[in-house]
């Protein structure tokens, strides 16, 4: 398999705090990979460095065979690089369809004076969005249908959010999603729910996927591989039997001598 | 809902019953029951009969400024409402669409371009600063952004105001303006400001011409895909950007979008106008137009033109004490409907202070006749009414000033204290509110209209905290 996003030997440092520390690691196309460590290991950083919102302070990230590093965000996610967000950041006072509808901006065209102007090609496009964005929410069955696409995304519940989020990460029709803790707060019916969900997101959407995951059953779920980080470094790689019995990530875990205790 | 049952997809109730009560809201609503287009048409319908029905030159006038107000207000939606861009330079850019006009069509520079191209040069000039001036805007957001734009007026200030000598150059005329504009001309045809004393209406027609194009030309954009960028740079920038969304440029576009209008709109105002001077881009100018917006509810393209012309209207109306005193007393009721609960309440307050208000009469007029005047016998009956009722002395002298920091002080005591004393305390409250009306505030206008627009914004927010036409929107859920 090709690899789609490669990082290489990249550090982020705040002044003298360094987050990511010459983190070598690659997804492949097709692939489901789980970055996991504690808190504050840098795993969103991580995503905040693929995605533009930090450039590296060394290294290089190179996304289908292109250098991506110090791209601004929307020329990133126009490329295919698509996220959501650990703490939500949807557009709560735009209804659920025009979260995912606004979404779609970086690969439509319609500029001001077609919108004035309402060219039939400019309607045309109007039409492709809406129907892209419905299509986008129908993937979550009856959960984002019907009635609540009018509705403002405040009104959704906490879980519907995520998916939500999910859904307006996939109108940019990206190649490769990366979801920060998309199980957070859930309850396990819908965590159980959510880890089919990814699965069937790389089957049926074709979209490579990096996640960033706290809760270990969907972990083990869902991972081709996994990638264990701890203060920036990453501390283990492989599957996810391989990582969870890596003595350096239950040591990240548990503190030192956990191993001997037990 | 039992566990075992599992949840019911779709029937969580508040979800489900908020689409009723968004539903409910709108039957309190009419004017959303009606289409948009067919609210527009209304609006053109009852701004065009109006010459039609009056060739009186004021009120023609009025008719042709709360145009230009309403053109004022929706670019400026665009940068705060839809942009989310609080932009405090805003006059700045209608100052420089009416300089526009004055350096072209005058004998400034001997220039007397076709008005039209004016407006299509104003437009460009507009969007062109509008772009430069949004520049701050990468770097800066709220208030920060605010002080800038701040910055950037009293620089428009300034030029304006000393533009008669750059480097030996006179450019605006300084603080004399430039005078004797041209007339609009209409493809050849000069529409003469005023024709034997009467008001050129076609102004009031090329005004709502130039409006309805606008309107529909911001709504249309609005309504693509550029007006949902918008929403959502509002929302949150940064998921905005992440979900590709360039950002930067949307806003200078909004910035751009919202000084073309302004340019726009300046150069229709000063071709109906003697000349353009420094000082009418004040800042007062800058307030108005936001608490149009604000009125109206930021963010709502009609709520905007109806907030222009419920302010302006407003305002206009105050010029006359006969007019201003009936808003003042008529406010005060509605504000006592409004608030005093139980509403029976209202009756006994009212009644207590009309009682207050002769005691006190026939004390003040036993003590010293000066201090009553009476109403000649062919006053109306509201005018007696007052005159036996309020104290009005024939030199006030001091009473007014002390009057005035009374009132104040007794609001203050009203809003602390509870119960009963709050019911006792209005009383007199009210009855010292007509004696500062009718001895300071109706005396002065050109103040008093600015006292009561203030007044009148504060009872919409405290209705309605996101304007007559806005959209609650919530912050953090």
């Amino acid at each position: 398999m090709a690899t789609l996003l490669e990082l290489k030997g990249v550090s982020m440092a705040f002044g003298g705090l360094t987050c990511v520390d010459a983190l070598d690691m690659h997804v492949d196309e097709g692939e489901i990979v789980s970055v996991i460590g504690p808190n504050g290991a840098g795993k969103t950083t991580l995503f905040n460095l693929v995605t533009g919102v930090y450039e590296p302070t060394a290294g290089d990230i190179v996304f289908a065979g292109e250098s991506i590093k110090g791209l601004t965000p929307h020329k990133i996610t126009q490329r295919g690089i698509a996220r959501t967000f650990q703490t939500l950041r949807l557009f709560l006072n735009m209804s659920v369809r025009e979260n995912v509808m606004a979404a779609a901006y970086g690969h439509t065209k319609a500029g001001v004076f077609r919108s004035m102007l309402r060219t039939p090609g400019m309607r045309r496009e109007e039409r492709e969005i809406r129907a892209l964005a419905e299509k986008r929410l129908a993937f979550f069955g009856e959960r984002l249908m019907g009635y609540r696409w009018d509705q403002p995304a405040y009104s959704l519940s906490y879980a519907n959010r995520r998916r939500l989020e999910i859904a307006r990460a996939t109108a940019t029709n990206p190649r490769l999603l990366l979801l920060d803790e998309p199980a957070a707060g859930m309850n396990p019916k819908e965590t159980q729910e959510i880890t089919e969900l990814i699965s069937q997101l790389r089957e049926e959407g074709g979209y490579t996927i990096l996640v960033i995951e706290h809760d270990m059953h969907v972990v083990e779920g869902i991972s081709d591989r996994v990638v264990a980080l701890d203060h920036g470094v990453k501390i283990a790689e492989g599957t996810f039997e391989q990582v969870a019995t890596s003595p350096r990530v239950v040591e990240a875990y548990l503190g030192t001598g956990a191993m001997e205790r037990k | 809902m039992s566990e075992a049952q599992g949840p019911r997809i779709g029937e969580d109730e508040w979800v489900a019953r908020s689409g009723e009560n968004i539903e409910r809201h709108r039957l309190l609503r009419l004017a959303d029951r009606v289409p948009g287009w067919a609210r527009l048409l209304l609006f053109v319908a009852a701004v065009a009969a109006i010459p039609l029905i009056t060739d009186d030159g004021y009120i023609n006038v009025v008719v042709f400024d709360t145009l230009i107000f309403c053109l004022l207000a929706i670019g400026l939606n665009v940068v705060v409402g839809w942009g989310g861009l609080l932009d405090l330079g805003y006059i700045a850019f209608f100052g420089v669409g009416a300089y526009t006009y004055a350096i072209l069509s005058s004998e400034q520079f001997g220039l007397h371009v076709s008005s039209f191209a004016v407006l299509a040069i104003s437009v460009v000039v507009g969007a062109l600063l509008g772009l430069l001036v949004g520049l701050p805007s990468w770097r800066l957001s709220g208030d920060y952004l605010a002080i800038v734009t701040l910055f950037v007026y009293q620089i428009f200030i300034s030029l304006a105001t000393n533009g008669n000598d750059l480097f030996g150059f006179d450019l605006t005329g300084g603080v004399n303006g430039i005078a004797n504009l041209d007339p609009f001309d209409l493809f050849g045809r000069e529409l003469v400001v005023a024709k034997q004393g009467i008001f050129n209406s076609n102004y009031v027609y090329l005004a709502l011409g130039i409006f309805v194009v606008v309107f529909v030309a911001l709504y249309l954009v609005n309504h693509s895909r550029i007006g949902r960028a918008w929403r959502a740079l509002r929302e949150d920038e940064l998921a905005a950007e992440l979900m590709g969304m360039p950002t930067d440029w949307l806003k200078l576009l909004a910035f751009a979008f919202g000084a073309a209008v302004a340019a726009l709109t300046g150069s229709l105002f000063a071709s109906l106008k003697v000349g353009v001077f420094p000082e009418t881009f004040s800042l007062t100018l800058l307030i108005t137009v936001y608490a149009m917006l604000i009125l109206g509810g930021v963010g709502s393209q009609t709520g905007a033109v109806l907030g222009a012309v419920v302010v302006y209207v407003f305002l206009e109306a105050l010029r006359d004490p006969d007019v201003s005193g009936w808003v003042f007393y008529v406010t005060i009721l509605l504000a006592l409907l409004l608030v005093v609960r139980p509403r029976w309440m209202v009756a006994g307050v009212l009644a207590a202070t009309v009682a207050f208000g002769f005691v006190v009469h026939a004390i003040a007029g036993a003590i010293d006749e000066t201090w009553t005047t009476s109403a000649g016998p062919d006053a109306d009956s509201v005018t007696r009414f007052l005159d036996a009722w309020v104290v009005i002395p024939a030199t006030p002298g001091d009473a007014r000033a002390i009057a005035y920091i009374g009132l104040i002080a007794l609001v203050l005591f009203c809003t602390t204290v509870k119960g009963v004393w709050r019911w006792l305390a209005l009383v007199p409250t009210l009855y010292l509110a007509a004696f500062v009306w009718e001895n300071i505030m109706s005396a002065d206008p050109d103040v008093t209209r600015f006292v009561l627009l203030g007044a009148l914004l504060v009872s919409v927010m405290v209705i309605r905290p996101s304007g007559i036409l806005g959209e609650r929107r919530v912050e953090i859920v």
